[in-house]
C-alpha cells in the first residue's frame, strides 16, 4: 500500500482560489474529505458548491491552490491521465445529465460498454444489479423523458456506481423533489455509503436532509469555509454565516440586497429631480 | 475606434479555436472509424432523413430548369439540347450547392441543436466525468456521417433532379422533347471529369457544414437562447460558406 492509499483522506483541497472573471468564488478554501465518510458541502445559492465539484473532478481549473484524489494533484494529470482518474470518481448532475437518446438500460451500461471490455452479457447482469439497487429494474427500458426528475436521478445515481469508484459526488441532489422521491434518495445515498464503502460528497441547500445523514460538513459562503465539524458541531457553531444559513434568516452576513453603487434615496431623488 | 478591432480580434479568435477543433475531430476519427454502429446510426439522423426534402427539392428544380431551358433554347431552335442544358447545370453546379444549401438546413440546424442541447443538459459533462471523450463519442461520428452522406444526397438530387421525377418529366413528357434525343444529348455530353469535380464540391461543402455544425453546437452558450443562435449561425454561416467555396472551387476547376 502506498501511503497515499492509507491516508484518511481521500480529496484534500488547499489554498483554492477560484474566480468567473472578476467574480470570485473561492478565496483560499481549505478542505479535506474523509475516505468512507459522507461529507456535506452546505451553503447559500451562488456560492460556488457545484464549481467545487466540477473543480475537484478536473473539468475546471482553479487559479491557484491544489486539489488532491487519493494523494495525486487532479490539475497536473494530462488528459490521459485524468480521464483514467475520472474512472474512480461518480458525479450526479443536479438533473441527471442522462443521455436522451439511450433507454434507461444503456444509460448504466454506458460506462461499462466504454470502459470495462466486459461480455455484453455480463454488462447486463451488473446493470440489472445497479438498477436493482436503486429500484429502478423495472423501468430499464424506458427514455429518460418517459420518467420523474426523482427517477432520473436514481439512474444517474446507478450510472454513477457502475464502474464502483471510490467517490461520488452528488450536486443538489433533492432539489425539486417531492417528500417520498426525497426520502428515497437519501436513504439511497446513506445505504450505498455504508454499504460499498464508497466515500460521498454531498452538495446541497437542504440543511436538515444533508445533516442528517452526513458525518462531517462543511459550510461555505463568501468564498471562504465559515465553519466544518460534525452535523452537531454545525447546528450549535456560533458563527453568524452559519446561523443564518441554519435558521432562513432573509438578512445578515448574507444580504438580503444585492450591493448596488448608489443608496436607495439617491437613486430615487435622481428620477425625482 | 476599437469597435471594428474587436470584431476583427474576436472573428481571428473564433476562427482559430474552429480551426483547432477541426484538428480535434480529425485526430479522433481513427477510433471514431473503429465504431461503425455509431456512424450508421447517425447516417441514418443526418442522411436518411434528409432524403424526402433533397427528392422532392431535386424533383422541382429539374422541372423549373426544363420549363425555363426549353423557353429559352426554342428562341435559338435548340430545344432538342434540353438534355445538356441540364446536366450540365445540374452535375456541375445545382446538384452540389443546392445540396449542400438543403443539407446545412436540415441536417446542419439539427446536429448543432442536438449537441447544443446535450451541453446544456450537462450530458456532455457527464460524458467528460465518465472519462468518455465527447468529441470522439459524439462529434466525430456524426462529422463523419455527414462527409459519407453529402454526396450521396447530392447524387440523389442530380438524380431526381435530371431524370424522370424531374426534367425529364417536363421536359420530354409535358413539353414534348425528344425522349432519345434528351438521353443521348446526356449521355454524350457528360464526362467523367464533370461527375468527378461534382463529388469534390460535395465533399467540400460537406465537410465544411459538419465542421460548422459540430463547432457551433459544441461551443454553443448552454442556454436556450445559445442553443438557438447557434442554430441559427449554422445555417447562415454555413450557406455563406458553401456559396464562396463554390466560387473558389469553380474558378479553380475552370482554368484547370
Amino acid at each position: 500500500m502506498t501511503s497515499a492509499a492509507t491516508d484518511d483522506v481521500l480529496v484534500r483541497v488547499r489554498g483554492l482560489r477560484f474566480a468567473f472573471g472578476s467574480r470570485r468564488i473561492y478565496d483560499g478554501v481549505d478542505l479535506d474529505i474523509a475516505r468512507g465518510k459522507l461529507t456535506a458541502i452546505l451553503g447559500p445559492s451562488g456560492t460556488g458548491k457545484t464549481t467545487l465539484l466540477r473543480l475537484i473532478g478536473g473539468q475546471w481549473r482553479p487559479q491557484a491552490g491544489t486539489i488532491e484524489f487519493d494523494g495525486t494533484d487532479v490539475h497536473k494529470l494530462p488528459r490521459r491521465g485524468l480521464f483514467e482518474l475520472r474512472k474512480r470518481m461518480g458525479l450526479l448532475f443536479q438533473q441527471g445529465a442522462l443521455l436522451t437518446d439511450l433507454t434507461v438500460f444503456d444509460n448504466v451500461a454506458f460506462p461499462l460498454r466504454e470502459h470495462s471490455g466486459l461480455p455484453e452479457r455480463l454488462i447486463r447482469d451488473i446493470v440489472l444489479m445497479k438498477l436493482e439497487a436503486v429500484g429502478l429494474r423495472g423501468a430499464a427500458s424506458l427514455y429518460p423523458e418517459q420518467i420523474s426528475g426523482g427517477m432520473a436521478r436514481r439512474v444517474a445515481l446507478a450510472r454513477a456506481i457502475a464502474l464502483e469508484p471510490q467517490l461520488v459526488m452528488y450536486d443538489e441532489p433533492f432539489t425539486g423533489q417531492d417528500p417520498i422521491s426525497l426520502g428515497v434518495l437519501m436513504r439511497l445515498i446513506h445505504t450505498l455509503n455504508q454499504t460499498l464503502g464508497l466515500t460521498s460528497i454531498v452538495v446541497s441547500h437542504d440543511v436538515a436532509e444533508v445533516l442528517s445523514i452526513a458525518d462531517y460538513a462543511y459550510v461555505v459562503s463568501g468564498g471562504k469555509v465559515q465553519d466544518h465539524g460534525t452535523p452537531e458541531a454545525i447546528r450549535a457553531s456560533r458563527s453568524p454565516w452559519v446561523q443564518q444559513f441554519l435558521q432562513g434568516a432573509p438578512d445578515g452576513p448574507v444580504p438580503f440586497h444585492y450591493p448596488a453603487a448608489r443608496s436607495y434615496a439617491e437613486e430615487l431623488g435622481a428620477v425625482a429631480s | 475606434m476599437n469597435a471594428p478591432l474587436q470584431i476583427v480580434s474576436g472573428f481571428l479568435r473564433r476562427l482559430g479555436e474552429a480551426t483547432l477543433f477541426f484538428f480535434a475531430i480529425l485526430a479522433a476519427l481513427p477510433a471514431a472509424l473503429l465504431r461503425p454502429r455509431l456512424i450508421v446510426q447517425q447516417l441514418y439522423m443526418i442522411g436518411v432523413l434528409s432524403l424526402v426534402i433533397i427528392v422532392i427539392s431535386g424533383s422541382f428544380i429539374g422541372m423549373v430548369l426544363a420549363l425555363q431551358g426549353y423557353r429559352t433554347l426554342t428562341n435559338f431552335g435548340a430545344a432538342g439540347s434540353l438534355g445538356v442544358l441540364v446536366v450540365f447545370s445540374v452535375v456541375r453546379e445545382l446538384g452540389p450547392v443546392v445540396t449542400a444549401l438543403l443539407f446545412a438546413g436540415r441536417a446542419g440546424s439539427a446536429l448543432a441543436a442536438e449537441i447544443g442541447l446535450m451541453k446544456a443538459t450537462d450530458q456532455l459533462a457527464g460524458m467528460e466525468m465518465m472519462a468518455v471523450d465527447p468529441i470522439r463519442r459524439v462529434v466525430a461520428p456524426r462529422f463523419l456521417a455527414g462527409f459519407f452522406a453529402m454526396p450521396l444526397l447530392a447524387a440523389i438530387f442530380s438524380l431526381m433532379a435530371i431524370g424522370y421525377g424531374g426534367a425529364h418529366l417536363m421536359g420530354v413528357i409535358v413539353l414534348g422533347v425528344d425522349d432519345g434525343a434528351y438521353w443521348s444529348q446526356i449521355h454524350q455530353s457528360l464526362h467523367p471529369h464533370d461527375v468527378v469535380e461534382s463529388l469534390i464540391k460535395s465533399l467540400v461543402f460537406g465537410t465544411a457544414v459538419n465542421w460548422i455544425a459540430v463547432y457551433q453546437g459544441y461551443h454553443a452558450a448552454p442556454t436556450s437562447e445559445g442553443v438557438s443562435r447557434a442554430t441559427t449561425s449554422t445555417v447562415v454561416v454555413s450557406s455563406l460558406a458553401i456559396l464562396a467555396l463554390d466560387f473558389v472551387l469553380t474558378a479553380f476547376m475552370f482554368r484547370s
